[in-house]
């Protein structure tokens, strides 16, 4: 995802001149297109969050269209105030784009986990909360962030993930999930880079005689209202499937949707991180595997959910 | 760098219709705290000054175009003093005296800290400390890539200066030697509830600042023309940004309320008004 996040974001800086590139002190030679082509509009901010958010915001309340760059964690909770009140208060068209999006960094220790990110941001008014599930959904999420007027979160996961996705997803539009495959039995709504687990649970529930229906479910906020309707409509058991904290995130805004709505449904259950500290060593496989994420066990609830 | 260094203002600043004006929008202030009863009135005298050497001499401005893309901005970082940019832009016309009334008031746009998008003249909502200077470097940025030439100005408290991001944004504009931002730091020497200075070591601020590579000055936060001719110097020719660090004194200019920290909070009654009034020799 990051690689094509670089070089879709080269695209839109050579076809719009409000385009700025703000990094914080990473992506070592990521951007080095970018800044050839464009030195005057990219700025390594340093290790520096709040001041490189602040100064997004004050670039995109002149009129330019400044995204801001570095891990989860550091450009979203460690400068969540700039985020709420600089950019998100003054409507300040800036895009926020994370890499290492819930546990994609696992093997990085505890500080660059990012499993609550999507409950602080889409908390905050006038911010619109974005989880591409491969490279193609990056490029059209940056995209359609940038036909924006207002701010906007990306939540990458990191590179080389598995590419879901034939080709660019020209239609890509925000608050509109993308269908994967049909199914009759289970829909299994994902969101970001846990979509390549649920395509494989629902390849494991098959064999088990199940059929699932898989979502890319990209836009937390705003919710596809309508995919959601169809969905508790059609099957007697959804799933939400995130790499992000079961407070707050996407399965959170979902049952507020359903508490605040009124329909007929089946069962619901919900697939993320516990309200723990992930605190061993190893890489984001094995923190699946530990969260209770993995596609096996994702699809072995699911069948036992059904009987 | 393609920033076009504007040209100063030839004229030198009349001190003594500056000094009036400071004294009318102290009153003003007054009668603000007074009506609402509403805390910050010693942290708005003591910036007073300030803001009648930018707006009635060094901001090119207009309140009748308040968005035009190429006036200068000036940020009110130290939020909490929002009575007295409210009664400045009052003053310069940006919107009705009468307005002034519904500080603080329900349904108004006049909170005890500035919300921005409503107002006329209020360049961003500010009031959680250490927001003002980031946005202004940005703003600051955007001019040079979009080759406007304005100038950013950022009023930062004494306090304020606790923040960290005030210093990752001071490390950020010597990098980019963004020579139009100038910060001014209302240095009165008291924070919210204790001496600045024993609360978190801020001297020696002037040297601090030039350490983190700024065009560095101390000046005597009271004296108008100074204060316009420093500002008036901007960009000054140094390639860096410029801190002005103004000595003030909390409440300035009633002599009951000058150096008092209790004036952080307190608002006056009607015969603390009068008296003040008097001595601003406005009644």
């Amino acid at each position: 995802m990051r690689n094509a996040f670089a070089d879709e974001l080269t695209k839109l800086g050579n076809e719009d001149p409000r385009v700025v590139m703000l990094s914080g002190d990473i992506g070592n030679r990521l951007f080095d297109k970018f800044k050839d082509k464009h030195p005057s509009r990219f700025f390594n901010c340093g290790v520096a969050e709040a001041n490189m958010m602040g100064v997004a915001a004050g670039m995109a309340m002149n009129g330019l269209r400044p995204v801001a760059y570095t891990i989860t964690p550091f450009v979203t909770t460690r400068c969540l105030e700039q985020i709420r009140t600089d950019v998100c208060y003054h409507e300040a068209p800036v895009t926020i784009v994370a890499v290492g999006a819930g546990m994609a960094y696992a093997g990085l220790g505890p500080t660059h986990h990012a499993c609550e990110d999507i409950s602080f941001l889409r908390s905050i008014p006038n911010m619109v909360v974005i989880c591409p599930a491969d490279a193609h959904e990056v490029r059209g999420a940056l995209r359609a962030a940038m036909k924006q007027d207002r701010p906007v979160y990306i939540r990458m996961g990191k590179k080389g993930e598995p590419v879901v996705h034939p080709g660019p997803v020209t239609d890509f539009a925000i608050g509109k999930a993308i269908t994967i495959a049909q199914g009759e039995d289970v829909c299994l709504l994902s969101t970001g880079n846990m979509l390549p687990e649920a395509i494989e649970a629902a390849h494991l529930l098959k064999e088990k005689g199940i059929s699932a229906e898989v979502v890319s479910f990209h836009t937390v906020k705003p919710l596809d209202e309508a995919c959601l309707r169809d969905a508790f409509g059609r099957f007697k058991l959804v799933a939400t499937v995130e790499e992000h904290s079961l407070i707050g995130g996407f399965g959170a805004a979902v049952s507020e949707w359903l508490a605040d709505t009124d329909t007929a449904r089946g069962k619901f259950i919900r697939f993320g991180t516990p309200d723990a500290f992930f605190k061993k060593s190893g890489e984001q496989e094995y923190a699946r595997e530990m969260l209770g994420l993995s596609a096996h066990q994702i699809a072995d609830k699911i069948a036992h959910a059904l009987h | 760098m393609n920033v076009a260094v504007r040209k100063t203002a030839a004229a030198a600043p009349d001190v003594a219709a500056l000094k009036a004006q400071a004294a009318r929008l102290r009153g003003k202030i007054i009668d603000m705290s007074h009506a609402a009863q509403a805390a910050h009135l010693a942290s708005s005298l003591s910036c007073a000054d300030v803001l009648v050497a930018a707006y009635w001499h060094v901001l090119n401005v207009d309140p009748k175009k308040p968005a035009d893309p190429l006036r200068d901005r000036f940020i009110l970082s130290k939020g909490h003093a929002a009575a007295a940019l409210y009664a400045t832009l009052a003053m310069k016309g940006y919107f009705p005296l009468e307005e002034l009334e519904t500080y603080c008031k329900d349904g108004g746009r006049l909170a005890e800290h500035p919300p921005a998008n409503l107002l006329p003249g209020v360049e961003a909502a500010t009031g959680s400390l250490g927001h003002g200077l980031p946005l202004g470097c940005g703003m600051a940025l955007s001019g040079r890539i979009k080759g406007e030439s304005f100038r950013v100005f950022a009023l930062l408290s004494d306090g304020e200066n606790n923040e960290g991001s005030v210093w990752e944004s001071a490390m950020f504009a010597a990098a980019q030697k963004l020579e139009n931002v100038c910060v001014i730091v209302d240095y009165n020497k008291w924070q919210a509830t204790a001496r600045s200075n024993e609360t978190l070591m801020l001297a020696p601020l002037r040297d601090k600042w030039a350490a983190f590579g700024w065009d560095a000055h101390e000046i005597d936060g009271h004296d108008v023309g100074a204060l316009a001719e420093a500002m008036q110097r901007v960009p000054n020719g140094s390639g860096k940004p410029v801190a002005l660090i103004a000595h003030t004194v909390k409440g300035r200019g009633v002599s009951f309320m000058e150096d008092d920290n209790n004036w952080h909070y307190r608002a006056p009654t009607a015969e603390e008004v009068v008296k003040a009034h008097k001595e601003l020799g406005l009644s």
